[in-house]
């Protein structure tokens, strides 16, 4: 059990290896990542758009509740923009890409597996992880840089309008706050997240869709598989993202 | 000419399960070599470890001097691409039409003008009868036709080694009969080391030059394609009678007691077996360079054959006068 899911890792980071060395190596398959670019953003970006703007008024109307208890409702602009935009985004960004995206791939590479097709070009001497993984996993990084971008923009905007529309907050007093707390390295860094978050999904994802087991329900196994896995890593990714960046970066106010 | 392929102690199993031990054999270059065998006795899996797919624990697959088995990963792409492998299905990408499948492998490996490809494609599709179906995608043609495409696919880079895993299954005996032929007009074209997998009595009996059975976990015979056809031996007998009484059960094997009843029983002896020329290339081709190659190769092993296989090889050489004579000086062997 133990030795299995060791295995498993190990097999992961040498594909998670293998897709870094074969970044490299030409011809590099531009139609393919264009393809797969076009493909990963248009089933994310209105579910990501969609989904930020009611997360940014969670986290305004909670955080506005909460600093008005506390007497200190001219510092909400800032705390819940820096939730969005370090916390939220990103990781709106990685269910998508795992949940949409990463499912996709996985379900796209899985049926080819039991197909045979991967089999017929390993023959034909082409590599299935330079000719059709490394365009996946690009595109998916590339959309959740973007992405990311896109929904720190709606979600900030949205807990613009509920805290300043709805808890009757003062623009003046919401805009100033973000400009004395919020600093460009946390921009920096939620970015670098996106970055990371969707070169585990689309490793991850093609991992499971290049190994599934048995035949057709072990492609939707392995699609289940793909998007659990993606979460838990993302996660704990996260986590452990946030405490360093903590620990290096001087917080602004302080 | 094609490339002489070389397989020494290959060992493959599966979760501790062998599939079939220590098998050892050498591909003659250029010729069609067939490989028999009951269902599950691991003919595709032996034909996946040639090309490299799968990686059997121990021996080597010799090609050009790359071991299939243990060279470094760079090497085998190499390698591959002297390979064409048609899969029992077609193994087609779903998303492309037929077209655009049997222009992939030129489209990777060459810098062809899209018109060339154009030329070679259309080239391959006629020979494999597809003309007209190009644009149409792997899911809405015909099994056989997904065969056929497949096979145009493997020939389309002009590989110097050809394998054919069960061409005939899903194809009717008149399409299995044009594909034998097929088969061997491409040898003649090409003159490229063929190795097709098959339970198909007909192909067996017609197409190779040698011919080899996997049963019971190992390689029961390979070699010359009359030494097979003459066998007494009783597992490749019921094979190719097709009978059911001997040692090849419904589940793989039967054991010792059903085998000793049958004994008993005293089955009636099959009628004995005849050896069905083997098939010429079509009108207008070239004759087979293998043909000539063949003759001086079996004639210098031939003291070392059973006897049966001697004297048959013996009657065919001297029954079939088309083929050319020892005294012909070293025809193929210049090419």
């Amino acid at each position: 059990m133990i030795v299995g899911a060791l295995r498993q890792t190990g097999r992961l980071f040498a594909l998670a290896a293998e897709v870094g060395r074969a970044v490299f190596r030409r011809p590099f398959q531009f139609r393919e990542f264009v393809e797969q670019f076009w493909f990963v953003a248009s089933v994310t970006i209105l579910p990501a758009a969609l989904v930020s703007i009611p997360f940014g008024a969670v986290i305004a109307l909670q955080v506005g509740s909460l600093t008005q208890q506390l007497g200190a409702q001219s510092f909400t602009g800032g705390a819940s923009v820096l939730a969005v935009v370090q916390q939220a985004s990103p990781l709106i960004v990685a269910l998508l890409i795992a949940g949409a995206a990463g499912s996709a791939i996985c379900a796209d590479l899985g049926s080819r597996t039991i197909r045979e097709e991967l089999d017929a070009m390993e023959v034909m001497g082409v590599s299935p992880v330079q000719r059709l993984v490394v365009p996946r996993v690009l595109a998916t990084m590339a959309v959740a840089v973007l992405l990311n971008g896109l929904v720190s923009v709606v979600g900030t905007l949205g807990g613009y309008f509920f805290n300043v529309i709805l808890q009757g907050g003062t623009p003046g007093a919401y805009l100033s706050s973000f400009s004395a707390l919020a600093q460009p390295a946390d921009l920096y860094v939620s970015e670098l997240k996106a970055l990371v978050f969707g070169f585990i999904a689309g490793i991850v994802a093609a991992h499971r869709g290049l190994n599934p087991r048995g035949g057709p329900k072990g492609v939707g196994d392995a699609v289940n598989q793909s998007v659990v896995i993606t979460f838990l890593l993302l996660f704990f990714v996260n986590m452990v993202m946030t405490a360093v960046y903590l620990q290096i970066v001087p917080p602004k106010g302080g | 000419m094609g490339i002489e392929v070389v397989v020494e102690g290959l060992t493959k199993s599966f979760g501790g399960q062998s599939v079939w031990r220590d098998v050892t054999l050498t591909l003659p270059a250029g010729e069609v070599s067939v490989m028999l065998g009951p269902s599950g006795t691991g003919k595709t899996v032996f034909l996946k470890s040639l090309i490299g797919l799968l990686k059997p624990e121990r021996g080597r697959v010799l090609i050009n001097g790359v071991d299939m088995v243990n060279s470094p990963e760079r090497e085998i792409y190499e390698t591959r691409k002297l390979f064409g492998l048609m899969f029992q299905d077609g193994a087609l990408f779903g998303s492309m039409s037929l077209f655009d499948n049997i222009a992939f492998p030129l489209r990777e490996h060459t810098r062809k003008k899209e018109s060339e490809i154009r030329r070679v494609v259309m080239e391959r599709i006629e020979v494999v009868g597809l003309l007209g179906a190009e644009g149409k995608l792997p899911g809405e043609i015909s099994g056989g036709m997904r065969k056929r495409a497949g096979l145009a696919r493997a020939l389309v880079l002009d590989p110097q080694i050809i394998l054919c895993d069960e061409p005939d299954s899903g194809l009717d005996p008149v399409r299995t009969a044009y594909l034998s032929q097929l088969l061997i007009d491409l040898n003649a074209q090409i003159d490229a080391t063929m190795l097709i997998v098959t339970h198909n009595l007909d192909i067996a009996a017609t197409v190779p030059d040698n011919m080899g059975m996997l049963f019971r976990r190992e390689l029961v015979t390979f070699g010359p394609r009359e030494v097979l056809l003459t066998s007494e031996e009783p597992v490749v007998a019921q094979f190719l009678d097709g009978r059911r009484e001997g040692p090849i059960g419904m589940s793989e094997e039967k054991d010792a007691a059903t085998l000793a009843a049958e004994a008993d029983a005293g089955a009636v002896p099959a009628p004995p077996r005849r050896i069905v020329p083997q098939l010429e290339p079509s009108p207008g081709l070239p004759p087979r360079a293998a043909v000539t190659r063949r003759r001086q190769r079996v004639m210098g092993m031939i003291d070392s054959l059973p006897p049966a296989a001697r004297s048959a090889i013996r009657e065919t050489y001297a029954s079939h006068a088309a083929a050319p004579t020892l005294t012909v000086p070293s025809a193929g062997s210049g090419t």
